[in-house]
């Protein structure tokens, strides 16, 4: 019991981040863009937070910086892909590759360093609880801002005005257009949210996840954000599912990897790329194609004038 | 205050021309920007990127042998991206194919010797390397054309599986028994290398592929019927299907030269140059190509001088971290940088900026 339940808290920690990073780009595809910058994104805020954390010591302000990284990078995607109608998977990929590079110039000089883990909120009383006390109160603040995020993102996108604005604008931005909507603008704040998210997630990475810098510490987590949000497909609650999903995929294996059954760790390390592939396949063999994808992913937008 | 983007009627063809060059210049000034803010001379660091590669005899030698993956991936990604396929997994195919082609290596290992092996073992390691990378090519492709998965995850979720199998047959099945448990395998026999140009070099044989493949390359693109249903597809598919042009077939082929480029381009690595299989056989190829062929403007004698001259930035780069102290990484930012710095010429190029109200 007490092993099932370590078990659980680890797989919560782990798909944490996922969770947070898709969430963000659910967000930018319902309005139409395809940011694939997602990992470049993640991996800077990830080095930022640390550097500040180490550098001043507030943990508040290391996720604010990781945040803000994820912003600025995200902004200068929405620049190129959206004001100047760049392709979207190319600026998507200069951004990664510029993302990892900055990173790795951040961190430069933190690596090795480590650092105390932000701690677990206990809920009084309700944390004392047997069994589920644990596991539903005594999480870090993270894990609850990114189940709040995604309740709130799943109500704002279906009951909100400018939700429903913002969906419109991703399923015809021409129409959208016509109707007056400022596709141009909207679109811009989806995708500094997008990036804040990935920013956040980095910074659960390397303040929570492991307290501490190495390049390439995403490991192709924002990739596998991206594969969450097309097995979404639209829907929030299969959004948390799929992260979820890769979050136990990725504790299975390490705990496989501890038990030593047998495979080379190689294979188990293949699993979350692998599986990504498949439930992308099962998805696909499930619903035909194009289902819940925002009508005009993608396509660059030059209003006339 | 409001940015318009006003479509050019007719775009010259000097200005085509002059936008990767200018984008070039404008990402070596921010890059020299960032190298004033970390305290070092932007003077200096253009002496040692850019003067000093191409100045020296060694160095130009080096920027020969590195030219030569960006350049074959380069071509074959070019076909990809002329049909609007975003085959982003090239670094996957080139593990793939060092990987067959290294097996080939490993498995004729002694027949040269005993009279058996020969003059053939060079030609079917290309083979297997070329016919790792395509199947590497394929699955992304297939998955695409059956079920309408997007190649861009699949293609680039390969990367990371090839790397993984190429580690574990390194450290495990193909390590070499006498090399003090590194993770390593064999020295290919003299009979499985790809030979030298020049005899005392380094550069091999693989660049000559690279420049028959360019020469290829700009014939089907530009000449052929299934050039023009590359550039069709990509351009206008509406159009490409009315005129009966068969998008998956466009895909799948697309993505077969693609992976066998970069697989060719994975085993002359292996076999011109390393000489063995090791846990990693590139410093990202794979992913500089993909700039490599955006900086070429997906043409094929383009993407030749691109290769050039990214393949003299990443000399350039190992030069700095020597004198300059400047991290490697650098060369991963100018190489984002630059890639924006194309994207937004490109933009410049077709559309004309306005500020309005």
């Amino acid at each position: 019991m007490a092993f099932a339940l370590l078990v659980f808290l680890t797989i919560i920690t782990a798909a944490t981040p996922l969770l947070l990073a898709a969430l963000g780009e659910y967000v930018v595809e319902r309005a139409g863009i395809l940011n694939l910058g997602v990992e470049g994104m993640m991996i800077v805020g990830a080095a930022t937070a640390f550097a500040v954390a180490i550098l001043t010591g507030s943990s508040v302000l290391a996720v604010l910086a990781g945040i803000g990284a994820g912003m600025m990078l995200s902004g200068l995607f929405a620049f190129f892909a959206i004001w100047l109608a760049a392709n979207q998977v190319a600026s998507g990929l200069a951004l990664t590759i510029l993302g990892i590079g900055g990173a790795n110039l951040i961190g430069a000089g933190f690596v090795g360093m480590k650092r105390d883990t932000i701690p677990s909120l206990y809920l009084p009383i309700l944390s004392d609880l047997p069994v589920i006390g644990k596991l539903l109160f005594g999480q870090d603040p993270f894990v609850y801002a990114s189940l709040g995020l995604a309740i709130a993102v799943a109500f704002w996108l279906a009951r909100s005005r400018n939700g429903l604005v913002l969906t419109g604008i991703g399923e015809n931005h021409a129409s959208a257009h016509m109707l007056g909507h400022d596709v141009r603008r909207v679109r811009t704040l989806a995708v500094l949210f997008g990036g804040a998210c990935a920013g956040l997630s980095g910074a659960y990475l390397s303040l929570i996840y492991t307290p501490f810098w190495s390049p390439g510490m995403t490991a192709g987590r924002g990739w596998i954000a991206l594969a969450i949000v097309v097995f979404a497909g639209g829907r929030i609650w299969r959004l948390l599912l799929g992260a979820y999903l890769f979050g136990t995929m990725s504790v299975l294996q390490l705990h496989a990897q501890a038990g030593a059954i047998g495979l080379p760790s190689q294979f188990l390390s293949a699993l979350p790329y692998l599986a990504t592939i498949l439930a992308l396949v099962a998805l696909a063999l499930r619903d035909r194609r194009g289902q819940g994808v925002a009508g005009s992913l993608g396509q660059p937008f030059i209003p006339d004038r | 205050m409001r940015l318009e983007l006003i479509p050019r009627q007719n775009v010259s063809r000097w200005r085509e021309w002059l936008t990767p060059i200018l984008a070039f210049g404008v990402a070596l000034l921010i890059g020299g920007l960032v190298i004033g803010l970390m305290g070092r001379s932007p003077a200096r660091a253009f002496q040692v990127y850019v003067i000093e590669p191409l100045s020296q005899g060694w160095a130009i030698q080096e920027i020969l042998l590195k030219a030569t993956p960006l350049m074959l991936i380069g071509i074959g990604l070019s076909f990809c991206y002329r049909a609007d396929r975003w085959n982003i997994g090239a670094e996957g195919q080139f593990v793939m194919g060092g990987l067959c082609g290294g097996g080939i290596a490993i498995a004729t290992q002694g027949m040269a010797t005993q009279g058996i092996g020969g003059w053939w073992i060079v030609p079917l390691m290309l083979l297997a390397g070329s016919l790792g990378g395509m199947i590497w090519a394929a699955i992304p492709a297939t998955l695409r054309n059956r079920l309408g998965v997007s190649e861009i995850l699949t293609s680039l979720m390969l990367v990371y599986v090839a790397q993984l199998l190429l580690d574990y047959l390194v450290r495990g099945p193909w390590r070499d028994p006498s090399a003090f448990n590194l993770p390593q395998s064999v020295n290919f026999d003299a009979a499985a290398r790809l030979p030298v140009l020049f005899a005392g070099g380094r550069v091999h044989w693989g660049l000559v592929f690279g420049l028959l493949a360019a020469l290829v390359a700009w014939f089907v693109l530009s000449k052929t019927l299934f050039g023009f249903a590359i550039r069709a597809t990509g351009e206008a598919p509406r159009a490409a299907r009315f005129g009966g042009f068969d998008e998956r077939r466009v895909t799948l082929l697309s993505f077969l030269i693609s992976g066998g480029l970069a697989g060719l381009a994975g085993v002359a690595e292996v076999a011109g140059q390393i000489g063995q299989l090791q846990p990693s056989i590139s410093p990202g190829y794979g992913f500089t190509a993909i700039i490599v062929a955006f900086l070429g403007r997906l043409s094929a004698p383009g993407i030749v001088l691109a290769a050039f001259v990214m393949s003299m930035i990443l000399i350039g780069a190992e030069n700095a971290q020597i004198a300059l102290k400047l991290p490697l990484d650098l060369a991963r930012v100018f190489q984002g940088l630059l890639l924006f710095c194309l994207l937004g010429g490109e933009a410049l190029t077709r559309y004309r900026l306005v500020l309005g109200r």
